[in-house]
């Protein structure tokens, strides 16, 4: 009986150790191996041939005939500024976008957290529910939106407030527009999930020993909800920094993001060892706050306990 | 303090001042009403314990007097200026939660000291006022430690620190002692009650622990279904319950269903058709005949023995032991009656001895003292 019942613990504990693997196997196929791919590439030469990098190990029928190592495209990433423009052109524009999606999910995710039970599911259904439909479309949709013939310029148009259309699109308006537009949802879980843990007790307990409404937000609801506040923008800041697509279709051709150098690196120049070190120098730009974030987190949990 | 002497017994002194006048209070939610037209004074230096089960809106009340619940209708006039509608940030009224409430982010120092910083107190008597309140509490050697470090006693102590620093007028507990274990909570209470003495605030007590009740309080209103049932001391509440709810809330007690036979010079004959006998209980004035009556007993008024007893002026009934539980410095036995019956009887156990005198199936007198017996209606 015993024997059995260890029996079927072994095996579920087997099945266990298996399970534990996958995520494993999910980083190494998905983020690993094409990052050596990448990185590999980064360090060799661009040539007109298929692959258009030359490979950095020649292999000759005695064996190894050389190794094939350049740093001259990461050299050449600091000593065109364009570059170096081109990413604190993203910061920036990830930046102001992930601020922006903090002011506007705060108040959302904090109004969410204070209804009932029943409100706050259908609250939260109502913010994931743009993922049903494809990013791309959506993107797509704010042209059909915001364009000189769109429905907002229409509108103002037809009752007459505007006498000629507005320029809403194709500038870093409509790119910022759509970074909040299509991040707040990653904004407001992660902050939802802070606030709706917050001992309402605290609030009262400030109150009571004299705290005025604001003061009860930025003594106790602010620095409690910061955990939050620091997942939701990496959430937000981390896919803006290198974002394609929304400054692809919202951003005027003077918009400069990352995403889009890469692309015509790749596409246009057809450089890819250059195109390899820009995205290998972004992976770098960004794992410096991911490190840091999973620290303070870190720390988080170890205090709770 | 010699300051702060107050009378033993304000309430029964027309001439005195209360501290917390409460007046037709009522809190109505939805569906419910949990405050129903309550009328309470309280007076300065009382250790006044709301005592209630869940639901009876005792601690709808103790919000109401915090400020965090706004009244349906009724005032409540604290230190003689009405509060009612005054936001909690501005009444001289501080609140222990029972949850202890204390700021995760902040160490025991920053906890304390958040009441004064927010009444914008010179940081130089913050720090002093601080430190004497730590001493107090005796945790000055925690002083920089964040609450999760704190045992429960630690973080009890904390949050009656950070309360009583900004010394209110009224101190509000919620629960106070429902999160520490027995010994703790034991000891926790005389010392309560010792600060209380100290600093002479008026403390009101929230809690559903009868015992706890008891033994802290000056006085104590027993609250159901939003309403007082009884407000009296301790020894009143529990001597002289004056409905069967409060008899059967407060303590144990054997209820005894009886008629009302007749009644004479405070005294009522009545028809126990449980035990099949006649009882007889003191009241003064008359008894409604015709309403459901109780005879009411508590386990310790009663005394057990093999021998009937010989005094005079007892009801004595006879019966089987049933159960019998030994605790150490008593015994609680459970006596069947002729008619059915069970009561619960207590008797300290006076003698040193390792023998039961009275055991399982043993045939008993029990008997009780007729001025002990309570009558009760519902």
């Amino acid at each position: 009986m015993k024997n059995e019942a260890n029996k079927r613990w072994d095996g579920r504990r087997r099945w266990l150790r298996y399970a534990l693997i996958a995520p494993y196997l999910w980083l190494l196929l998905f983020f690993l191996a094409p990052f050596i791919i990448i990185l590999k590439i980064s360090f060799a030469d661009p040539v007109v041939a298929l692959p258009p990098f030359t490979p950095l190990i020649d292999w000759v029928e005695s064996g190894l005939d050389r190794i094939k190592f350049t740093l001259d495209n990461y050299a050449f990433l600091f000593q065109d500024r364009y570059y170096a423009i081109i990413y604190l052109s993203s910061i920036k524009m990830a930046g102001i976008g992930t601020f922006f999606c903090l002011l506007l999910g705060y108040p959302m995710a904090y109004y969410i957290a204070r209804q009932p039970q029943a409100r706050r599911n259908f609250l939260l259904l109502g913010v994931i529910l743009p993922f049903w439909i494809s990013f791309l479309l959506r993107v797509y949709a704010w042209i059909g939106l915001l364009s000189s013939q769109g429905v907002i310029n229409n509108t103002l148009l037809g009752i007459g407030i505007i006498d000629k259309p507005l320029t809403l699109i194709y500038n870093d308006f409509a790119v910022y527009l759509g970074i909040v537009y299509s991040y707040l949802p990653f904004m407001i879980l992660p902050l939802y999930a802070n606030l709706e843990r917050l001992d309402l007790d605290l609030h009262d307990a400030a109150a009571d020993l004299g705290a005025h409404r604001w003061q009860v937000f930025f003594d106790v609801t602010l620095p409690l909800s910061l955990p939050g506040i620091v997942a939701g923008c990496l959430l937000v800041f981390i896919p803006a920094m290198g974002e394609f697509i929304i400054p692809a279709l919202l951003g005027g051709s003077d918009t400069l993001m990352i995403g889009r150098a890469l692309w015509d690196e790749f596409f246009i120049n057809r450089d890819w060892p250059v195109a390899s070190a820009v995205s290998v120098v972004l992976l770098l730009i960004l794992v410096v706050p991911m490190m840091w974030f999973q620290r303070t987190q870190a720390q988080q949990s170890g205090e709770e306990q | 303090m010699s300051e702060n002497e107050f009378s033993a017994t304000p309430w029964l002194d027309p001439a005195a001042k209360p501290i917390v006048q409460i007046s037709n209070l009522t809190k109505q939610y939805d569906d419910a009403t949990a405050v129903d037209n309550i009328d309470l004074n309280i007076y300065a230096g009382e250790l006044f314990a709301i005592l209630g089960g869940s639901g009876s809106g005792k601690t709808t009340l103790l919000r109401m007097l915090a400020g965090f619940e706004r009244p349906t209708a009724g005032r409540i006039l604290i230190d003689g200026a009405d509060m009612t509608s005054v936001a909690p940030y501005e009444r001289p009224v501080n609140m222990m939660f029972q949850s202890y409430a204390l700021f995760p982010h902040m160490n025991v120092k920053q906890n304390v000291a958040y009441g004064l910083r927010k009444d914008r107190v010179p940081a130089t008597q913050i720090k002093e006022r601080v430190q004497a309140m730590l001493d107090m509490v005796k945790l000055s050697a925690l002083a920089n430690r964040k609450p999760h470090r704190l045992s429960g006693g630690e973080r009890q102590r904390v949050a009656l620190a950070r309360a009583l620093v900004k010394r209110p007028k009224l101190l509000l507990l919620d629960e106070p002692l429902a999160a520490l274990d027995k010994k703790l909570r034991e000891h926790t209470q005389f010392e309560l009650m010792n600060l209380q003495d100290e600093l002479g605030i008026t403390f009101i007590v929230v809690t559903h622990d009868q015992e706890e009740a008891m033994t802290l309080s000056t006085r104590i209103a027993v609250m159901n279904d939003g309403r007082f049932e009884q407000v009296g001391t301790p020894g009143e509440v529990y001597e002289y319950p004056a409905n069967r709810f409060i008899a059967d809330f407060v303590g144990t007690i054997n209820l005894l269903e009886a008629k009302v036979i007749d009644s004479h010079s405070g005294r009522v004959r009545l028809q126990c058709d449980q035990a099949k006998t006649e009882l007889v209980a003191e009241f003064p004035g008359q008894p409604a005949s015709d309403r459901q009556h109780w005879v009411a007993v508590r386990p310790e008024k009663i005394f057990i023995d093999k021998e009937p007893p010989s005094a005079d002026d007892r009801t004595v009934l006879k019966g089987v032991v049933l159960d019998l539980g030994y605790f150490g410095n008593l015994s609680l036995y459970r006596v069947q009656l002729a008619g059915g019956l069970v009561l619960q009887v207590s008797a300290q156990n006076r003698r040193r001895s390792a023998v039961r005198t009275l055991e399982w199936d043993d045939e008993v007198y029990i008997s009780w003292d007729i001025a002990s017996a309570i009558l009760l209606s519902e």
